[in-house]
């Protein structure tokens, strides 16, 4: 019963590993059709992204969507959450529900409706409307994160502060701010690799400013072409040093805070 | 009622102004311009039922509709039953510590582009791919897996499967201990306590990791596309295919509607099911 499970569980994991596995493989395997046997080493598929203008313009616009994308989508997590852990008033469920809903709706219909909004008041095609797409679409992750640290904090600080003549901004300042730094930094991060990610909605609002993923969906859409590893490979090292990072802050912050 | 001053203010007008312009606004305006019609290939703001008459009466749509909820249940069925005893080893059968560690492996697939994994499952399943090239090694194959709706369902099982494997294993390593060891001590042989035990304590857990997987299928275009060759298309590829070919948003507007009320209905019954507590006896 025990090797069955352990054995079911392998094969699960195989499932979901094996195609970043292959993807990773022959991003250095010669022959331009993925097969077994392997036909040989080859840095080939690299070179030829590298001297891509079109993947460094997109990895261009990539690298600016995502990093406003976090410092927005942190801002406005880090706002409701901490509304959340102050307030209580009439409608805050329905406040709580605009901000955490999107990840709810399928993308498809994100993109759909963002398309046709950014057109209709004259902001379609820029990196403007990606970024305004992808802060609504990552601001619920920054709000979860953040709001679990501020759950571990000790609610009579902030009020000892206040009752020691600081302002409610100054106790903000220096009270409720430095205690969410972690999960703040830890947001900056996760927020910017969902958007490092994220094609759909940006397929459809980028128009001609594409983002590092639609480009790979342009040439997955044309051919058989192993760059698409190569890239896949290059993103998944950005993206996992991100959340590596991201988790190491709340990890460590988390001992700290237990011990 | 404490009253309301510039300070919390500042931390709720941002989130209202913001989500209403790029988030509610947006949704809002879908519905309306499903109403909207095409004239000269200008798109007039107005009130008819012209894109609602012309999509429902096609047959194609309904296909597509059917066709799309069929594949994503199917998808959110199988990816409950083959996490299940994956999720119950690492519950049961693993240290906290070793559980720790495969949630965090468990996160990676989500920072990796799934575009990239659609991809590289294209490659191993294709005519002359990975797998066939594997299995042709002991002479076996070729199969065909790409364009069928085989295709799909690896595909959609490739987004989903990480999801739901976390959600059921932490539903699972949170059922109280003493519960699963009472169902032993009485005599519950081990599948006998899931059917009693586990499956009624974790079936909150159980539903919304089946409902997630759900809600990614029944939006994704990427596996229907790539892997399943749009052969028969789903709802997602009708809306790319009215956008992107013609200037028919108003028809894709009623995909998406239609998209949104099925997803809404199906959601708040998974979720009414979820919460139910059992009859008092």
């Amino acid at each position: 019963m025990t090797l069955f499970l352990r054995t079911w569980l392998c094969l699960v994991a195989g499932f979901i590993f094996l195609p970043i596995f292959v993807s990773m493989l022959f991003s250095f395997n010669e022959a331009r059709f993925p097969t077994l046997p392997l036909t040989g080493f080859t840095t080939g598929w690299y070179e030829a992204i590298f001297s891509d203008p079109d993947f460094w313009r997109s990895a261009k616009n990539s690298l600016i969507v995502s990093t406003t994308t976090a410092v927005i989508a942190t801002f406005l997590g880090f706002c409701t959450a901490y509304t959340d852990y102050r307030y209580s008033f009439r409608g805050k469920s329905l406040f709580l529900a605009i901000i955490l809903l999107p990840p709810t709706i399928p993308l498809i219909i994100i993109a759909l409706a963002m398309l046709a909004w950014f057109s209709r008041v004259g902001m379609s095609g820029q990196v403007v409307s990606i970024i305004a797409a992808h802060t609504v679409l990552t601001a619920p992750f920054a709000m979860a994160i953040i709001r679990l640290r501020l759950s571990q904090i000790d609610e009579s600080l902030e009020a000892a502060a206040w009752n020691l003549g600081a302002s409610e901004w100054r106790a903000m300042r220096e009270v409720i701010l430095p205690f969410c730094k972690p999960a703040i930094l830890s947001s900056l991060f996760l927020t910017a690799a969902v958007s490092f990610d994220e094609f759909t909605v940006s397929w459809f609002v980028s128009g001609l400013n594409k983002t590092l993923p639609v480009h790979v969906l342009e040439i997955v859409q044309g051919t058989i072409d192993p760059q698409v590893n190569a890239i896949g490979t290059l993103v998944f090292g950005v993206s996992i040093t991100l959340v590596v990072i991201s988790q190491a802050l709340i990890f460590f912050r988390l001992q700290k805070a237990s011990t | 009622m404490r009253r309301l001053n510039l300070y919390a203010l500042t931390f709720r007008l941002p989130i209202i102004i913001w989500q209403t312009l790029f988030f509610i606004g947006p949704l809002i305006f879908v519905v309306a311009m499903s109403f909207f019609v095409v004239r000269n290939f200008q798109m007039v703001e107005t009130f008819e039922f012209d894109s609602w008459k012309r999509m429902l009466s096609r047959d194609f749509v309904w296909d597509a509709y059917v066709y799309t909820v069929l594949m994503a249940g199917s998808a959110a069925i199988l990816a409950s039953l083959i996490a299940f005893p994956a999720a119950y080893c690492l519950a049961f059968q693993t240290s906290a510590r070793t559980r720790q560690i495969a949630i965090l492996l468990l996160i990676i697939p989500f920072f990796t582009s799934y575009l990239v994994r659609t991809f590289s499952w294209y490659t191993i399943l294709a005519e002359a791919g990975v797998l066939n090239g594997a299995v042709g090694l002991v002479g076996l194959g070729p199969y065909t897996l790409l364009n069928t709706y085989v295709g799909t369902l690896i595909g959609y099982l490739t987004l989903v499967m990480p999801l739901v494997l976390i959600l059921q294993t932490v539903t699972m390593a949170n059922i109280d201990d003493r519960l699963i060891q009472a169902a032993r001590n009485l005599g519950c042989s081990p599948a006998r306590t899931i059917w009693t035990v586990i499956l009624p304590a974790g079936k909150t857990g159980f539903v919304i990791a089946a409902l997630f997987a759900f809600i990614l299928s029944f939006g994704d275009f990427v596996a229907p596309f790539y892997l399943g060759g749009s052969n028969p298309p789903t709802l997602p590829i009708l809306i790319i295919d009215t956008t992107k070919a013609g200037q028919q948003w108003p028809r894709a507007a009623v995909v998406a509607v239609i998209m949104m009320v099925t997803l809404f209905v199906i959601a708040f019954s998974a979720i009414m099911y979820a919460y139910r507590k059992r009859a008092s006896r």
